[in-house]
């Protein structure tokens, strides 16, 4: 991002402070906050029963007429160049219909990087496809065949022989150092942000840390493999994805292959785990000119090894926190900077520093990432994209200053807890963060914790308690269209090309059109995982509930006004205007006197219509600008370490969250839980094992690459406030991914707590303990 | 996969014959060739399944067992002999991979399982002298914390990742081989290879022989265990490993095995550390010096290193827990 941007991007917020707050979205709370009724309910996901029957079709389960299967080759150095490629044996192989290498790939233009200023670009990755003999990185598609099973597909990819002639690769962190770009934005934000003189803050201050903190790498581990299955269908495409941005993909790839828009069609009604990883890869797009070159329609699932291959990760990282204190444990200095990897040709800079901003008042900031360049594939977005390894950094670091004050940890965050932006002075939207935590607190029994580390043991383990915050910002994405069509019946059906990767997408948002229209859950259907349908955002950010509820606003908002119009001067409503009524109880209600009232039936029947269908797009989500609006957390933990073996088992978690309105208390608790395990994951056992003398993965396996087991997640408790936010559809804000911030922390205190060690480098490991 | 036969062996002369010559592997579960075949590692030219030969465990006239090889895993640790005299045994099965593999997985299988070392494993991009000899080895500047500590050589580090051989090596268990030369019995501690010049070379086995039982006698300790080290709770190889039998008679120590895991090529039998032991005490002190003996000679690397204390601590507490002592 540029500096330009960084210009516009601060233009619009300091014009959006002169604007009173209720000209914007969000200016007046959503009514639907005070009056709820399907919202907030238990309720259990629509597409249940339809997995668990083994009915619902994933994208690598689409049945298709003279199906033929495709197979990656990967290449073998990381930088380098195709000296010899023998594919005569493949293709003479049984079943063998195409190879497709360099020399047969058509000739396409590099994927537009995902950009959160044009939402139609959504690559991961700029580097060609297929399109020259160059090698970029280690494990890069160099080649793919398509037979007539899959069996025959990967019998002749181990038969293609393929000579390198390698170059020298940057494939070593520590080296890339000296190199470090420093980026003028992250995402939307300025990257470096300096208040006060922070260096001389915290030389000066009475107490201060000041530690460096590295996270490894992580590659994405969704249960469901990328898949795609692609037909062209006359001039038409149709691709069924295991995907989190169907609208998106669909205009890319419209564009990519010369198309219309019209022509593409992408569907992914289901998907089995997306966690940022399930993307526009290089996969769909040699699949989908295989497709066209054999004519015929084209299935690739890629093995769990080619996820890891050609499916960025989470970039490692290395950060410094350094927190000066006065007596009083007041922050004077807060410092976050440190190094990243972000190729020139990937699109997530891993915002580890963005968080950093709202979590805590100080007199001085200095807040900066630098990026190193490396030949690897690029890293992406994966769940909670910075804050997931940037809270364990600085939440440690106030763990480490709260020890060395001798008070506790909660406490000090308390002293410390801001009551605006402690950077931009803009004011919270809500935020009830110390609420979270005395709520947490009670529950977990935090008091029973000794300040005095290895206090408490039970035989050869060692006992520990920690905590540490979490924090998400909100997002609500431009770009949401929904369309609605009401029926003389009284039911009701939604449209829009919503994914959902397990999260109960459909669920929540039939609950919340039962309430914005006044009607009982039964009545609503929505229709969604088609890019056919109106366009929705991609599924991220933790934005897409809020994304697609600010559309449905503003649908029924145009609803309401085209059905009093079609009431006429006959109905008991006319005269009233859009604001002066609600859909309540199948009908039109007048707000001043709720027996002034017109069924949807009665309507629809007097005005001679089946249906009444409106389409709409959220407003632009200005409120975010205007106001610091975040979902934090307090999380708990409790553990045990051996003090023979090192091990670490933990024992209980507890997640107390504050975000906003909870809309499906049993589809939040999933979320919760599930964000929360893999923040065991990260703090635990997680890592991509790196070879920096070849630049390759060396476990890209669930065998050996490390996620939690059963028998490592205990029970987990969660718990949240429930405030609404007064500034958000809803009084709603994100839920997917706060679960993993704060947990890493929070389990590398309590290893303290229990031990006396403080671990800065993640994943706390047996022998880092010893 | 590249294209191979698959037979199946009616009896053990079927199985000999199905096998010799070409380049045919013995299939048990498939736990582990399969995968390997999945990756390249292995290219057999057939796959002989001997699931259908003998498996049944039953009790030799001396009080002890006869596993046959193709008893699955889970099968032996569930056995209300193996639970009730050989506790070690049963928990070192338990501890390793998870229900749905043990299920699957036979005893022959389990011996003959091979090495899960990340280069072995990469046959794109890995040198491997075990896989591929004489190409190098690029486990030992590389990532080695699941490697050898002991018994390695410049060609090889790769360790043996059974957990249930270490139970067997420490029970001093015979394995029963046939092959068209005829029968013969080959001790457990011997069975698995150091990797000296030929780390290709894993087992004692000649071309041609086969498992067909695994034989332990009566149990000659009064209490047994085996614990497995390792971050992960479950479903993780050992980084250190220890199976341990004890019999005490007056306070002293009279009978003892110790074979140690995720520290060699092969179940480590502490031979050393229990003849220093024998006689003496059961203090965790006395159990942590002993092991200090045996791995006088260990040689660590640098992401292994912590393996050699792991070890000697993870003994010290195994006595604890077998003795009834305290520290």
């Amino acid at each position: 991002m540029s500096r330009i941007q960084n210009a516009v991007i601060e233009s619009v917020k300091t014009v959006l402070g002169w604007v009173p707050a209720q000209w914007l979205p969000g200016g007046t709370p959503d009514p639907l906050i005070e009056r709820r009724a399907a919202i907030g309910r238990q309720a259990s996901r629509q597409d249940g029963p339809a997995k668990v029957r083994g009915e619902a079709r994933f994208a690598a389960e689409v049945a298709m007429d003279r199906l033929t299967y495709a197979s990656l080759v990967h290449g073998t150095v990381t930088r380098g160049r195709i000296t010899r490629l023998e594919t005569a044996a493949a293709e003479a192989a049984p079943g063998v219909i195409l190879v497709l290498t360099h020399r047969n790939m058509p000739r396409l233009a590099p994927l537009a990087l995902i950009s959160f200023t044009d939402l139609s670009a959504v690559g991961n990755s700029s580097l060609p496809i297929l399109q020259d003999p160059v090698v970029r990185y280690n494990g890069q598609v160099v080649a793919l065949v398509v037979a007539e099973t899959q069996e025959q597909a990967d019998h002749a990819a181990q038969l293609i022989e393929i000579d390198y002639a390698a170059d020298a690769a940057r494939t070593r962190f520590e080296g890339a150092k000296d190199d470090a770009r420093t980026p003028a934005s992250i995402l939307i934000e300025k990257n470096h942000v300096s208040v006060g003189d922070a260096e001389r803050e915290l030389e000066r201050a009475p107490h201060r840390v000041d530690n460096v903190y590295r996270t490894p790498g992580h590659n994405h581990n969704a249960l469901e493999l990328h898949a795609v299955t692609v037909a062209w269908q006359g001039g038409s495409l149709v691709v069924h994805d295991a995907t989190q941005m169907i609208a998106p993909s669909a205009n890319v790839l419209a564009r990519l292959f010369g198309l219309k828009k019209e022509q593409v069609r992408v569907l992914s009604p289901f998907v089995g785990g997306g966690f940022g990883g399930k993307g526009l890869w290089d996969h769909q797009i040699v699949a989908i000119a295989a497709a066209r070159l054999v004519d015929r329609p084209v299935r690739l699932v890629l093995s769990r090894d080619s996820v890891y291959r050609i499916i960025g990760g989470r970039t490692p990282t290395e950060q410094r926190v350094a927190i000066g204190a006065d007596t009083e444990g007041r922050f004077t200095a807060l410092v976050h900077t440190g190094y990243s990897i972000m190729p020139t040709y990937g699109a997530c800079p891993e915002q580890y520093t963005l968080g950093t901003r709202a979590l805590y008042r100080a007199r001085s900031f200095e807040i900066v990432q630098r990026h190193l360049d490396l030949d690897i594939v690029p890293n992406t977005f994966m769940r909670a994209p910075g804050e997931a390894i940037g809270t364990f950094a600085v939440e440690c670091a106030v763990d480490e200053l709260a020890h060395a004050m001798s008070v506790d940890p909660i406490e000090l965050r308390r002293r410390n807890e801001p009551d605006r932006h402690p950077i931009s002075g803009t004011a919270f939207s809500q935020r009830a963060l110390m609420q979270a935590y005395a709520d947490g607190a009670g529950r977990f029994g935090w008091e029973r914790r000794l300040a005095q580390p290895g206090a408490r043991r039970d035989g050869e383990w060692l006992l520990g308690m920690g905590c540490a915050s979490g924090s998400f910002p909100y997002v609500r994405m431009p770009g949401a269209n929904v369309r609605i069509t009401l029926r003389r019946t009284g039911e009701a059906t939604l449209s829009c090309s919503a994914q959902d990767m397990g999260m109960g997408t459909a669920t929540v948002q039939i609950q919340h059109a039962a309430d914005r229209l006044g009607l009982p859950v039964e009545a609503i259907t929505f229709e969604m995982g088609d890019s056919s349908l109106p366009a929705g955002p991609l599924a991220g950010g933790s934005a897409q509930t809020v994304s697609i509820a600010g559309a449905i606003m503003a649908a029924a908002d145009k609803l309401t006004a085209e059905l009093l119009r079609l009431a006429g001067n006959a109905s008991p409503v006319a005269g009233l205007r859009a604001g002066e009524v609600r859909l309540v109880d199948g009908g039109i209600t007048s707000i001043a006197n709720p027996s002034q009232r017109e069924s949807y039936q009665s309507i629809l029947t007097r005005a001679a219509r089946n249906e009444v269908t409106v389409s709409a797009a959220g407003s632009p989500p200005l409120e975010m600008l205007k106001f610091a609006m975040h979902s934090s957390s307090a999380i708990f933990c409790a553990l045990r370490v051996s003090q023979v073996t090192g091990e670490i088992r933990v024992d209980r978690l507890l997640g107390s969250f504050d975000c906003g309105t909870i809309l499906n208390p049993k589809t939040a608790a999933s979320q919760f839980r599930g964000g929360m395990i893999m923040g065991l994951g990260l703090a635990l056992t997680e890592e991509t094992l790196f070879d920096e003398r070849s630049g390759r993965i060396m476990n890209a396996t669930l065998a050996d690459y490390h996620i939690p087991s059963h028998l490592d997640v205990p029970e987990i408790d969660v718990m949240w406030t429930g405030i609404p936010d007064p500034r958000s559809p809803l009084g709603a804000r994100g839920i997917g991914e706060i679960g993993i911030t704060g947990v890493a922390a929070a389990v590398a205190n309590a290893v303290f707590n229990a031990t006396g060690k403080r671990i800065r480098d993640l994943p706390i490991t047996l022998d880092k303990v010893l | 996969m590249m294209p191979f036969t698959y037979s199946r062996a009616a009896s053990i002369d079927q199985a000999i014959e199905m096998a010799a010559g070409g380049r045919s592997h013995l299939l048990g579960g498939g736990t582990n060739l399969v995968d390997l075949m999945r990756k390249g590692v292995e290219r057999p030219s057939g796959l002989v399944d001997v699931t259908a030969l003998p498996g049944t465990i039953e009790e030799t006239g001396g009080g002890g067992l006869r596993i046959g090889a193709a008893a699955r895993n889970s099968a032996v640790a569930a056995h209300p002999l193996v639970r009730a005299r050989y506790p070690m045994l049963a928990r070192a099965i338990l501890a390793g991979a998870s229900a749905q593999i043990r299920n699957m997985a036979t005893v022959g299988g389990n011996l003959m399982q091979r090495t899960r070392c990340v280069y072995f494993q990469d046959v794109a991009g890995a040198r491997c002298n075990k896989r591929a000899p004489g190409s190098g080895c690029d486990a030992a500047g590389g990532f080695n914390r699941y490697h050898a500590i002991i018994g390695a050589s410049p060609q090889c580090i790769a360790t043996h990742p059974s957990d249930m051989c270490v139970a067997l090596a420490a029970l001093d268990a015979r394995i029963h081989v046939a092959g068209a030369g005829g029968a013969r019995t080959i001790p457990m501690v011997d069975f698995h290879r150091l990797p000296g010049e030929r780390p290709d070379l894993e087992t004692l086995l000649e071309p041609g022989e086969m498992i067909v039982a695994v034989e332990i006698d009566a149990s000659p300790f009064a209490r047994s265990t085996y614990r497995k080290v390792r971050d992960r709770a479950s479903y993780a190889f050992a980084l250190v490993s220890v199976a341990a039998g004890l019999t005490m008679r007056a306070g002293r120590i009279e009978k003892i095995g110790i074979a140690l895991g995720g520290i060699a090529a092969k179940p480590w039998r502490a031979l050393r550390a229990e003849a220093a032991l024998r006689g003496g005490p059961a203090t965790a002190q006395a159990f942590e010096a002993a092991l200090a003996v045996e791995l006088a000679d260990a040689a660590p690397l640098p992401g292994n290193a912590f393996k050699v204390g792991l070890a000697q601590r993870t003994l010290g507490a195994v006595c604890i827990e077998l003795s009834g002592s305290d520290r």
